[in-house]
Parts: structure tokens; C-alpha cells; sequence
């Protein structure tokens, strides 16, 4: 593929790819701000709410430890939630990448 | 000095070096003969998996920092050790999530590459190579003084001899083997530490029938670790009963005093993971977005797999070894997981003790030499396709002058590398690491964020957010808590030397009083070492800052109580790159948008690797 060739600024504004980037661009940073709040409720959490933190239970095991432990499944989770997803956006990818060189050609 | 190997059996320690480091250079044998062009050497011709580059992300992260230092601050600290390893993980949520693809869709070789797609290139390659330099070296430093101290902690070879024995083969690594012996060298390293780790965590935790309150319950109820607390919490702790103090160490707040300083480092691991060169350049080894993803998929589930392995290894190093002794051997507590494997084999005097200590040591060990040699590629490739061909010879040379001047670089980057590891001896070095992370996300991450996904970002933009991210992230932690203040460090060491002789008169008469019960006389005695060898090394401090009162730039005392300049620089480099890029007019950037966004997001025209 000559990419010198293609239209960009015609692929940029065809309606397919104005829709990946609508969907891509929602549920990403939505995503990365989900992330985000989370991550720092563990800092803040464990700085102001100590006593919450300290609230056993089960056996030993404190609220605290479970939220640190929940970090990681939620990231895990995340990964696993994006990766379903981005096999949409590649779905959408490709069929705008088969059209590419058709878009926006002045005829 | 103490060296965690027992004497009797440094053969079997070298044996087992010599074993992983002759893997290695099979590797690096295997690798030079499919090192010829500049994808070979710089991006291992994007012929990575996304299942082998993870594991590869997986070994330039876990550096020995990780691997030591967290399990570590766990046996020495207890949560607040755990918490800590949060952040390195969550790290890759970013990079998943906006970075990893949209940069194999647009970069190459550097992360210039990505900023050069619309900016000028000349300039920003300029900027960025410095900066690229700028962070490798800073993380590279602290790679290099803890690996030479981590190897004459273990086995006793010189400081001196180890920083080059390092360099050496990480030279050998990078000149001959490029990105593909790199990346292997890092794959190989990444499975050993997980392997050493899975081993050890099985061992102690069968203890307790993998029970996870039954392993946590016991670490409450664990006479070393409530020991550990008392003494850390002093007055505040003697109401506590025992098992209250041993609880005391799965709550937070034994470490981290300060709430702003531990967002200001999380804003800094989140943010400047996605902007390490090193890092983002492992995205170019694989062929495809949907590549780049699994490989971050992978990391993730490798990166945090291991901390949550951590957790054990921490405490079982606590209760087994017991933080007294592993502070004797190291201050930091980056020997717990090492002594952890000695006692895990039957302990110090038997073979198999020492056969598991000399493993974990020869992986830690590889682990500094192979995220060293990440760092010095890094590093190198700035140097030769970012300022050598793309800016002096204006992107005008063959592929085999590019390897070569890659490869001459390398040799540069490394034999400075050598030479600065040598020079920053008994430096404390720790707070480097932090600082890379620090310009990583305040310069790097603004400006690669923004040329990616705000429109009307432009050079002027980045050439401000690298400037100013940069500056403010250094210029911070110049005037921090972390400089050495000499006023405050010998007013401190003349109140222990003050003391000192009543201190040393009360345990002498203790020692005396005691004749009868054994126990408590060698306790006293213990206790009377201490005391001397503490006055004894406050005495040597006053001595070598006799002369000195400020700080390298000339302070008595800290400007403020931050450690982590994050939170400030962090939205001083976003706010830079707003304004120049506001203030600047760039047609260039503005033409290139839809082309950038269009690839970034489609994959189309992706740079064919050639071969």
C-alpha cells in the first residue's frame, strides 16, 4: 500500500471514521479516568481513612489489604475489558483501511 | 564486611553466574547474526510476539528496584511496602490505553520518530534525543550504583569491578546483539525471576497450607515482626498488645508520612511509565497495533502477577529472616528476598541454602544487566538516528553507516555509564529512579500525549513542554528533602555523639549487672556494639561534612517537603505545550493532523520493516 496516495483529510472526515473515533474516543478516556480515580483512592484512602482501612475482615485480613489486592484484579479487568473492545475498533479500522485508497478520490 | 553468600560456598555462587551468563551470550551469539539493518538493531526487525514482547516489557520493568526494593519495603514496612508496587502496576493502564498503539502506528525506531511525524523534525528530534538521554542516564545511574552494590553485598567482589563487569556485558549484549539480543537477554531474565519467585513463594506459603489468612495470621502473631513495629513506633506503640502490634504492620502509614508526596510519586509512576524511552520503544519491536496491545496485556498480567508474589516473599522474609538481620546485611531491605531463598534451602551453612541464594542473586543480578543494557539502546539510538542521521546528516544515510554509528554510540552511552556508576560510588542514588519517572511524565508524556491526540499542538509546543517539564522536575528535586543538607545531618549526628558516652556507660554497667543470665548479657552486649558503632559512624559524618553547611546548591535546609516533584511539574510540562503551542504558528503540524490521527487510529501506511 503507497500510503502517499491516499486522501487523509477525505478519510479523516468519512462518516466511518468519524464514528471510531467518536466510540474510541468515549470509551478510552472514560476507561483512563475510571483508572485513574481509582488507583489514587489507595493513596488517599489509606492517608485519611485509616480507620476504615483497618477494619478486619476476614481472619487478619483488613479492608485495606483488600483494596490493595483489588488494584490488581480491577487493572486486570480493565486490560481484559479494553481488549474485548478494541477487537470492534479493529473490525471498524479494517473496513475503513479495505476502502482507503476509494475515499475521497476526486474522479 | 558480611556478605550474604556464606564463604564456604562462593564456588557454587559463581558457578551459577557463570551458568546465566553464558545463556546469555549464546544469546547474543544467536542474535548478532540477525543483527544487519537498522530494524535489526533497533527494533529487532518488528519481529517480536506480543506474548515475547511482554515478557520483554516484563524484564526491562522489573528492574532489581522492583524486584529487591519492593520485596524489601514489604518486610521492613508491610503495607505500605504492598501499596507501593500498586502504582507500578496501574502504570500500564495508561500505556495500554493511549499509548502503545497509536505509537507503533506512527514511531519506528524513537520516540522522536513520533514527534517528528508533524512537527519539525530537526528541532524536536534535537529536544527529545536530550531528553531521551536525560532520563536514561538518570535511570541508568541508579541502576549501575545498585548493582555494584548489590553484587559486593552478596558475594564481596569490589565495587569498582562489578560496575565494569556490568558494563562489559551489557556492552557485549547491545554492540553485538542490538534490540534482538536485548530483547531475549530480557525475555530469558523476566522467566528465571518469575520462576525463582514462584518457587520461594510456594515453599514458604505451603508452610501454611496456602491459606491466605492462615499465612497473614501467622505474620501477626510473629514475634520478629511485632519486634519490628515496637521499634518503629516507639512510645506510640507501648499500649499495644503484641498481636496488635503484629496487626499494626498490615495497616498503612509505618512508611508513608506524607499523603501529597505518595499522590505526587503515583501521578509520576502513572504518567511517566507511558513516557520512558525505553519503554515505548519495546512497541516498535512488534509488527502490528493489535501486537503492541497483547504485548501490553501480557506485561500486565506478568508485572502484576509478581507483585502480588511480593507480598509473600515480603513477609516471608519478615517472619523467616527477620527484618534485624536483613537491615544488618542491607539498610534498604533489598537483601530480604535473597536471604529468604538462603533460609528457604536449609539456611546459611547448607548447600542448598546457598544454591537457591546464589540463583536469586545470578537472576538479580541479570536483571541489572539486562535493564541496563535497555537503558544504554535507549539511550544509544537517540543519539545515532535522532541527532547523528536524522539531525547532522538530515536523515541521509545507508543502513549499514546507521548501525554502525548506532553501535559506536552504544559504546559511548556505555563506557559513560561505566564511568558514572563509578564516580556516583556510595552516592544515595535511590531517588534517580523516581526523578527518570519524574521527566518522563512532566516532559516526555505531555508532549507525546498532545502531538497524538490535540490538533493544534506544534513544535513551539513541544520544544516548551520538554523544556520546561524537564527543567521543573529537577529544578524540584534540587531543592527537595532528597539533596543532602549537611547543617541538619551533623546537627543530628552531634545529638548521637552527645549521647553516646551515658548511652555507652548504661549498657556497660547493664552488661556487668547481668553476669548471671546469659541471655541477657549477650543481649546488652549486642546492644553496647550497637551503640558504638552507631556514635562511631555519627562521629564519621560530622567529620566528612566538616567543612560543607548547604546543600549542592546551596541551601541549608529544604525549600519544601516534597519528594516527588509530580504534582507540581507534572501540569507545569501540560501547561507549557498548551502555550507554545497557542503562541506558535506551525502550518506543518496542522497539515499533518488528519494524516497522524487517521494512522494512529487505522494503522494505514504503517512503515513497512524491511529486511
Amino acid at each position: 500500500m503507497v500510503a502517499s496516495t491516499l486522501n487523509w483529510s477525505a478519510i479523516d472526515s468519512d462518516p466511518r471514521f468519524k464514528e471510531l473515533h467518536r466510540r474510541k474516543t468515549r470509551f478510552l478516556w472514560s476507561l483512563m479516568a475510571f483508572s485513574i480515580v481509582f488507583y489514587f483512592a489507595l493513596p488517599i484512602g489509606a492517608a485519611y481513612l485509616t480507620d476504615l482501612f483497618k477494619v478486619k475482615v476476614w481472619g487478619v485480613i483488613n479492608l485495606g489489604l483488600v483494596f490493595a489486592l483489588l488494584e490488581f484484579v480491577v487493572a486486570w479487568a480493565i486490560a481484559f475489558v479494553y481488549a474485548r473492545k478494541a477487537n470492534a475498533f479493529d473490525a471498524m479500522a479494517e473496513e475503513i483501511n479495505r476502502d482507503a485508497h476509494s475515499i475521497g478520490v476526486r474522479r | 564486611m558480611t556478605t550474604a553468600v556464606n564463604p564456604q560456598y562462593m564456588w557454587l555462587t559463581f558457578a551459577v553466574f557463570a551458568a546465566i551468563i553464558s545463556l546469555t551470550m549464546f544469546i547474543t551469539y544467536r542474535a548478532a547474526k540477525r543483527t544487519k539493518t537498522t530494524a535489526d538493531f533497533y527494533a529487532a526487525g518488528g519481529g517480536m510476539s506480543g506474548l515475547q514482547n511482554g515478557w520483554a516489557i516484563a524484564g526491562d520493568y522489573l528492574s532489581a528496584a522492583s524486584f529487591l526494593g519492593i520485596a524489601g519495603l514489604i518486610s521492613l514496612y508491610g503495607y505500605d511496602g504492598f501499596m507501593y508496587s500498586v502504582g507500578w502496576l496501574v502504570a500500564y493502564i495508561t500505556v495500554l490505553l493511549v499509548i502503545a498503539e497509536p505509537c507503533r502506528n506512527i514511531g519506528k525506531y524513537t520516540m522522536a520518530d513520533i514527534l517528528a511525524f508533524r512537527n519539525n523534525p530537526k528541532t524536536v528530534r534535537t529536544f527529545m534525543a536530550l531528553s531521551t538521554i536525560t532520563v536514561s542516564t538518570f535511570y541508568l545511574t541508579a541502576q549501575m550504583v545498585g548493582g555494584g552494590v548489590l553484587v559486593k553485598t552478596l558475594i564481596g567482589i569490589d565495587y569498582e569491578i562489578s560496575v565494569i563487569v556490568v558494563g562489559v556485558l551489557m556492552l557485549t549484549y547491545v554492540v553485538f546483539g542490538g534490540m534482538v539480543a536485548t530483547s531475549y537477554v530480557q525475555i530469558v531474565k523476566a522467566i528465571l525471576l518469575v520462576i525463582a519467585s514462584l518457587v520461594m513463594v510456594a515453599l514458604v506459603w505451603s508452610q501454611y497450607g496456602f491459606s491466605l489468612p492462615g499465612f497473614l495470621g501467622a505474620a501477626v502473631n510473629d514475634p520478629n515482626i511485632q519486634a519490628r513495629v515496637a521499634s518503629m513506633l516507639g512510645d506510640a506503640g507501648k499500649n499495644l498488645s503484641a498481636t496488635e502490634l503484629g496487626q499494626r504492620f498490615l495497616e498503612p502509614g509505618l512508611l508513608f508520612k506524607n499523603p501529597i508526596d505518595q499522590i505526587s510519586l503515583g501521578m509520576a509512576l502513572v504518567l511517566g511509565t507511558a513516557g520512558l524511552p525505553h519503554i515505548l520503544m519495546r512497541f516498535f519491536t512488534v509488527p502490528t497495533a493489535q501486537a503492541a496491545r497483547k504485548s501490553v496485556i501480557w506485561a500486565m498480567a506478568i508485572i502484576g502477577g509478581f507483585y502480588v508474589l511480593t507480598l509473600f516473599l515480603g513477609l516471608g522474609a519478615a517472619m523467616k529472616v527477620g527484618p534485624i538481620n536483613i537491615t544488618l546485611i542491607d539498610k534498604g531491605g533489598n537483601m530480604a528476598a535473597p536471604l529468604l531463598a538462603q533460609y528457604l534451602g536449609g539456611g546459611a551453612s547448607s548447600m542448598l541454602g546457598n544454591l537457591m541464594l546464589a540463583f536469586v542473586a545470578a537472576v538479580a543480578f541479570a536483571t541489572i544487566v539486562a535493564v541496563v543494557a535497555g537503558l544504554v539502546l535507549a539511550a544509544a539510538s537517540a543519539m545515532s538516528h535522532d541527532l547523528w542521521v536524522g539531525v547532522v546528516k538530515g536523515d541521509k544515510a545507508t543502513s549499514d553507516e546507521e548501525v554502525r554509528a548506532a553501535r559506536i554510540c552504544s559504546v559511548i552511552v556505555g563506557i559513560l555509564a561505566i564511568v558514572i556508576g563509578i564516580l556516583a560510588q556510595g552516592q544515595n542514588v535511590a531517588h534517580l529512579v523516581a526523578l527518570a519517572f519524574a521527566v518522563a511524565a512532566s516532559a516526555n508524556l505531555p508532549v507525546v500525549l498532545l502531538t497524538l491526540y490535540w490538533k493544534r499542538c506544534n513544535t513551539g509546543g513541544v520544544v516548551a513542554g520538554l523544556i520546561v517539564g524537564t527543567i521543573a522536575a529537577i529544578g524540584l528535586v534540587l531543592v527537595s528533602p532528597n539533596m543532602t543538607y549537611p547543617k541538619a545531618l551533623k546537627a543530628a549526628a552531634q545529638k548521637v555523639v552527645d549521647a553516646g558516652p551515658t548511652k555507652i556507660a548504661k549498657l556497660q554497667e547493664e552488661v556487668a549487672s547481668t553476669a548471671q543470665d546469659p541471655a541477657a548479657k549477650a543481649k546488652a552486649e549486642k546492644a553496647l556494639d550497637a551503640t558504638r558503632k552507631e556514635v562511631a559512624a555519627n562521629e564519621a559524618t560530622l567529620k566528612k561534612y566538616a567543612n560543607e553547611d548547604t546543600s549542592l546548591v546551596g541551601l541549608e535546609k529544604p525549600l519544601f517537603d516534597l519528594r516527588n516533584p509530580g504534582i507540581i511539574s507534572i501540569p507545569l510540562g501540560f501547561i507549557a505545550v498548551f502555550l507554545g503551542s497557542l503562541l506558535y504558528r506551525d502550518r506543518r503540524a496542522e497539515d499533518m493532523w488528519d494524516e497522524l490521527y487517521v494512522r494512529s487510529n487505522t494503522g494505514l501506511g504503517r512503515a513497512a520493516i524491511s529486511h
